[in-house]
Formats: structure tokens, sequence, C-alpha cells
């Protein structure tokens, strides 16, 4: 008699098909308000709304990318917003590219700021980034081997828990200074920008913009079901496994490190297309995304969504961020750094699972109370 | 109680040799220490440990706390490096200080904490399903699906540790006795050569501690050698195997329980307490 459960475990649960159904009607519905309404109808969603709102799904990837490796693995990144912003800074140079001789230099090769600083010739990892399929794989290859570099040693040399958290601030930081540089090559403090046009269509056309919402809708409920799909497997329970008892997962056989950065490594390479995404939607990258704040700030979408629940980090990201936006532009604007830091503290302390991990919690209670679930555990205590 | 007969090892194992110098010839035992001696800030948790277990044998250590046990135990398991002295495992073969926890359970060393620890998020199911023995790469794991042989394996050892009816409960709500329970039916589960098993009756019933040294003497009467650390004297009886008093990180006595216990020097550090 075989009692064990052979039924292949579903892929999305019932809050993952609302997730994706959401999503896909925004991609749908958003353009065809956009470009199908008049403008100033009762209908109608202005282009600055479509490009804000594609921003936020981007941040949203950005959340997801955080919540696989801390929510599922434990690793408290403070520095993902510099896989995000490497991810910008690819698109970013396909972009300046495609600028060719419309630049206020009019030259064909150099973009405008190497122009200014005299430079003559195109340096060599500029090679190749005026074509997009190039480009593209550098969207995911730049963070990736940073991450895959960053965490060898990192994970090998088993540095965990704070001093982990501590180094990743120091990584972002010094990418920070290092592409403030005019020398590097980057743009410097002005950073890119100036676009016109990517895969030959006009950046700021109402239909290249509403296009760009509907791919970061569909890159936002791919990186879900990615991240879903790696998390239930075994490698996932893995992940699980050594987010509660590290030590416990090396004596059951498993190299704890490569499985730590293997998550590492697809959790930055979706940070970078996140970023990709995101700098033709705002026009503009520059060396402040990868400032030590923004890395944090991060954290605190997916703690006010629900850290380990996928959805929420998402939902938490434009919830965060739309508060942003609304506290930003009024009377409140300069308060706005106190509100984030006292919302994260508020979340910590009254919703420490965030707002769908207090709603998992509530709905696992309500099935154990019927006997159709067993008890949702209390935070596993962290093994010696 | 049939399905013990398929946990012995396997005898095919592949030869660890090349790793660390080897001492063949120098032992028969399975597991061989020798002078081993580990210090904590200029405390001598070990003092020129020896011991040896043989192939297929069941050894019951015993000493009071602080006697270094669980030390004894970290050492053989790669988490703590001796300062001198030599760990040798397979006759001899490797010499287990050169090689790290993972590298080591590999070869066939399984090992149950003092602490019960089980993947408290993970339903019971999904705790054995991590332990079996199996493909342990990560990449490889991503696109794992289960074997039928895998499903029965994992029946098996639920009927063998009685935990049938818990498997979908999640392991951080199972009680102190049945994390236990699962913790030696994941050490089952990786099928090593040599179980090391930290106090496996702290916390439990006396039904419950009759039960584990019989579980015990099964997967012994398998195949598999057993080191079990263990204060609860009754159980130690239970076993009915040789055991060794460690005192001060050191053998104070060996042989069978009856001659240890009349041992004076163990009555008078251990026992007359
Ligand atoms: N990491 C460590 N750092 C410092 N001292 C340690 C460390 N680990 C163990 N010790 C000390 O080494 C001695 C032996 O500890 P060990 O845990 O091996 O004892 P034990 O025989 O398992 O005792 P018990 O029966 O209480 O489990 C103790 O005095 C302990 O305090
Ligand atoms: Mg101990």
């Amino acid at each position: 008699m075989s009692t064990s459960d052979t039924r292949p475990p579903a892929l999305l649960g019932t809050s993952g098909l609302i997730f994706i159904a959401v999503l896909v009607a925004a991609a749908i519905l958003v353009p065809v308000l956009n470009l199908l309404t008049a403008p100033g109808s009762a209908l109608h969603v202005p282009t600055y709304v479509v490009s804000l709102l594609g921003k936020y799904l981007t941040y949203a990837l950005l959340a997801l990318s955080v919540d696989l490796i801390w929510g599922y693995v434990g690793i408290l990144s403070l520095g993902h917003g510099a896989f995000f912003a490497l991810g910008g800074y690819a698109m970013g140079m396909y972009l300046m590219r495609q600028i060719g001789t419309r630049g206020v230099y009019g030259d064909p090769i150099l973009p405008d700021f190497m122009v200014f600083l005299n430079w003559k010739e195109l340096p060599w990892f500029w090679y190749g980034f005026d074509m997009f399929p190039f480009a593209a794989v550098m969207v995911v290859l730049a963070p990736g081997i940073l991450a895959l570099v960053f965490g060898w040693f990192a994970f090998r040399s088993r540095v965990t828990g704070v001093y982990l958290s501590i180094i990743t601030q120091a990584m972002t930081f010094a990418l920070l200074l290092a592409f403030f540089r005019n020398d590097m090559g980057f743009g410097g403090n002005n950073g890119l920008t100036d676009f016109k046009d990517i895969l030959g269509f006009n950046i700021q056309a109402d239909g290249t913009r509403a296009t760009l919402f509907a791919l970061s809708a569909l890159a936002l409920a791919l990186g879900y079901v990615l991240c879903r799909y790696l998390v239930r497997s075994h490698f996932g329970k893995v992940l699980i496994a050594i987010r509660d008892a590290e030590t416990r997962v090396r004596f059951t056989g498993y190299r704890a490190e490569n499985y730590k950065l293997v998550a590492f490594v697809v959790s930055a390479a979706l940070a970078g297309i996140a970023g990709a995404l995101y700098v033709p939607q705002v026009g503009i990258i520059n060396p402040s995304e990868f400032s030590p704040a923004n890395s944090i700030e991060i954290i605190v979408w997916v703690a006010v969504g629900g850290r380990g629940t996928l959805v929420g980090a998402a939902l938490g990201a434009v919830l965060v961020n739309y508060a942003k936006t609304y506290f930003t532009s009024g009377f409140l604007a300069p308060y706005w750094l106190f509100m984030l830091g006292g919302l994260f503290v508020a979340v910590t302390l009254f919703l420490p699972k965030g707002i769908v991990g207090t709603f998992y919690e509530w709905r696992d209670r309500r099935k154990a109370a019927t006997g159709e679930a067993d008890e949702p555990v209390a935070e596993p205590r962290p093994a010696e | 109680m049939s399905d013990i007969e398929t946990l012995a090892p396997e005898t095919a194992d592949a030869p660890a040799e090349g790793l660390g110098a080897a001492k063949t010839g120098l032992t028969e035992a399975l597991l061989y220490l020798n002078g081993v001696t580990v210090t904590f800030d200029g405390f001598r948790a070990l003092n020129e440990l020896s011991f040896t277990v043989d192939p297929g044998e069941m050894r019951a250590i015993i000493g009071p706390n602080g006697a270094g046990k669980t030390t004894m135990m970290d050492v053989i398991t790669g988490k703590t490096r001796p300062d001198k002295g030599d760990v040798y495992f397979n006759e001899g073969r490797t010499d287990l200080t050169k090689l790290d926890e993972t590298e080591i359970v590999t070869l066939g060393i399984g090992r149950k904490f003092q602490k019960p620890t089980v993947f408290e998020s993970h339903t019971v199911l999904d705790n054995l399903r991590l332990a079996l023995k199996g493909q342990r790469a990560a990449l490889a794991n991503i696109f794992r699906k289960e074997t039928a042989a895998e499903r029965e394996r994992i029946d098996e050892i639920f009927e063998t540790i009685k935990l049938t009816e818990h498997r979908d409960r999640l392991g951080g709500n199972l009680s102190h006795g049945q994390k236990q329970w699962l913790e030696i039916g994941m050490l089952l589960a990786q099928d090593p050569k040599l179980l090391l098993v930290d106090e496996p009756v702290a916390g439990m019933t006396d039904a419950e501690t009759a039960q584990t040294a019989e579980l015990l003497r099964e997967i012994n009467a398998n195949g598999h050698s057993v080191v079990v650390v263990e204060h609860d004297m009754t159980f130690v009886r239970d076993l009915g195997v040789r055991v060794l008093c460690l005192h001060e990180g050191s053998v104070l006595a060996e042989g069978t329980l009856d001659q240890v216990s009349a041992n004076e020097r163990v009555i008078e550090v251990y026992l007359g307490r």
C-alpha cells in the first residue's frame, strides 16, 4: 500500500492564478485604454500613467527577485539595486548607441558624453551594444556574472547573516562610486539619457510606451512562474531547508553554498531584466540607482507585502511605490523617508509576515481548525 | 518489519582511496580514532581520545556532561577539526580530518544531533524526501522528479519510524519525541554505513525509549554500524552492546555495561552522582 502523495503539486496556487490573471488583464486593458480611447474621455489612461505603472511593475519584478533569496534562502541582500542598475545600464548602452547622429554633437558612433570628454574612440566594452540581441544577453550576463563571482566567494567562505548583508551594501556602494567617475565610460554623474528609439520605435511614442508596459507585465508574470517553479522543486525545498537549518542541510549531504549560488545568480538575472525594462520607461539611468538606500528600499517593499510569498513581494513593491508617488508629490514630500522608515518599523512590529503572509497565516489557521491542514509553524527556530 | 532488510548499506561503495593519506593495513576498523585532542581556548574538550568501531558494530557511549561526547561526533563529522590525532574511516582508507561535512556525509556517515533538528517549515514527508539517498547536485535537483522506488522507500521508512499518520504535518509542529524519530528516519533515508546518534531518547516516554532501542537494534542488525551517545541507562541496557565511558575527553572505561558500571572510577565520576 503506497500512501505517498503521487499527485504532482500544482504549479500555481489560487493567489498565483489571481496574480497572473491580474497581470494579463492589465497587459491588455491598460494599453487598450491608453491607445483606443480619446484623451479626455473618462476611460482614458494617459501615457504618463502607463509609464508610471510600467515602472511599478519593474519594481515588482525586482522585489520578486529579492524575495527569492531573502524569503526562501534567508539571504538578506542589501545590494540588489546593483543588479537592477547593471541590467539598466546594459539597456541604456543599447539605447545610447541607437541615438546615432541625432545627438547634440552628431557623432555617428560616440555618445555625446564621450565627445564632450574628448574621447576619440569607443571603449571596448561599448562594442556590440549597437545590436539589441547582444545588449539583451548582457542584461542578464552582467548582473549574473557579478552575482556568480560575489556569491562564489561569499558563500564558500560561509559569510552569512549581518556580515553578508553588509558586504552586499559595500558592493553596491563601490559600484556607485565607480559609475560616478567620468573615466569609467558610463556617462559619470549624468548617466545615460536622451534616448531616441528602441528597436526602431520612437521611445516617446504612446504605442512604444504601451508595449513596454505590456512587456513589463509579461516579464513579471514569467518571473513569478519561474520563481514559483524553483521554490516548489526539490531544489527549492533545499533552499527553504537552508533558510531554516543550514547546518542540518550540510549534514544531509547537500552543498549549501552551491544552492545559494544558483539562487543568487537567478535572482540577480531577474533583477537585471527588471532594470532593463525600467530604463526605457523612465528614460534615464544614472549612478544613483546604485545607492545603498535604494537596495534597502526593496527590502521594505518585500517586508510590507510579505516575505517568502512571491506575490506579496510584487504587491508590496507596487503599494509602497504608489504611496511614494502620492506622498512625494505633495506637501508631505520632505517627510517621505521618515514615512518609509516608520512603515518598515510598523510592519516589523505589527505585521511581521507582511500583508500576504498574514493573509496566508489566517487562511492556514482556518484550514487547520477544520482539520484540512496542519497549523502553520511559528517562525522556524534557527538550528545550532 | 521486513522492510529493514533493504536498509543494509551498499557493499560496493566506491573506495575512498586517494582522500588524504591512507592508513590501510593499520586497522580493520570502520572508524578509527587515535590520540584525538581538541582544545577550546586552552580547555581540552578531547584529550588523547582513542577508540575504534568495527564494521557492523553498535557502540554505546556514556559519560558525564561535558565529557566530550558531542565534540567527538563533531570531530568525526568534520564540524570541528582536531588539534592533533588521527581519524580514519573505512579500514583506514579515508582520513576524515581532511574532508568537509558534506564529503563525510557522502562517504556514508550520518548524524543525529543532540538537539533534534528537522526542517521545521517542511512537512514530515518533505523532510524524508530531502534526506533520501540520491541526487545532491543543485542544478539537477531543479528538474528532479520523484521515482516510484523513492516513494516506496519513503513509505517503508514511515512504517519503521511510525510517523505515517503525521506525514503531512509540518516538522516544526511535531512533539519532541516525534522529532527525534523523524531525525532517525532521515538518517535511515540517507542510508549511511555509520550512524552517529546523539542522545536519541532525551525527552521520550519510557515506552518510546524502549521502541527507540528496538529500532536502533534493528537498524544495526541490518548491517549499519551505530554509535549512540546516551545518558539513559535503561536504554543503554536495552541496546545490549559494548559501552565506552568518556570522562574529561578520554576513555575512562570500556566493556559490557555491567563491567563499565562496576568500574570504581565510573561510579565516582558518573554513576554515583
Ligand atoms: N564550540 C565550543 N567552544 C568552547 N567550548 C566548547 C565548545 N563545544 C564544546 N565545548 C566544551 O567542551 C566540553 C565538552 O562538550 P561536549 O558538548 O562534547 O560534552 P558532552 O559530553 O556532549 O556533554 P553533554 O552530555 O552535556 O551533551 C564542554 O565543557 C563544553 O563546554
Ligand atoms: Mg552532548
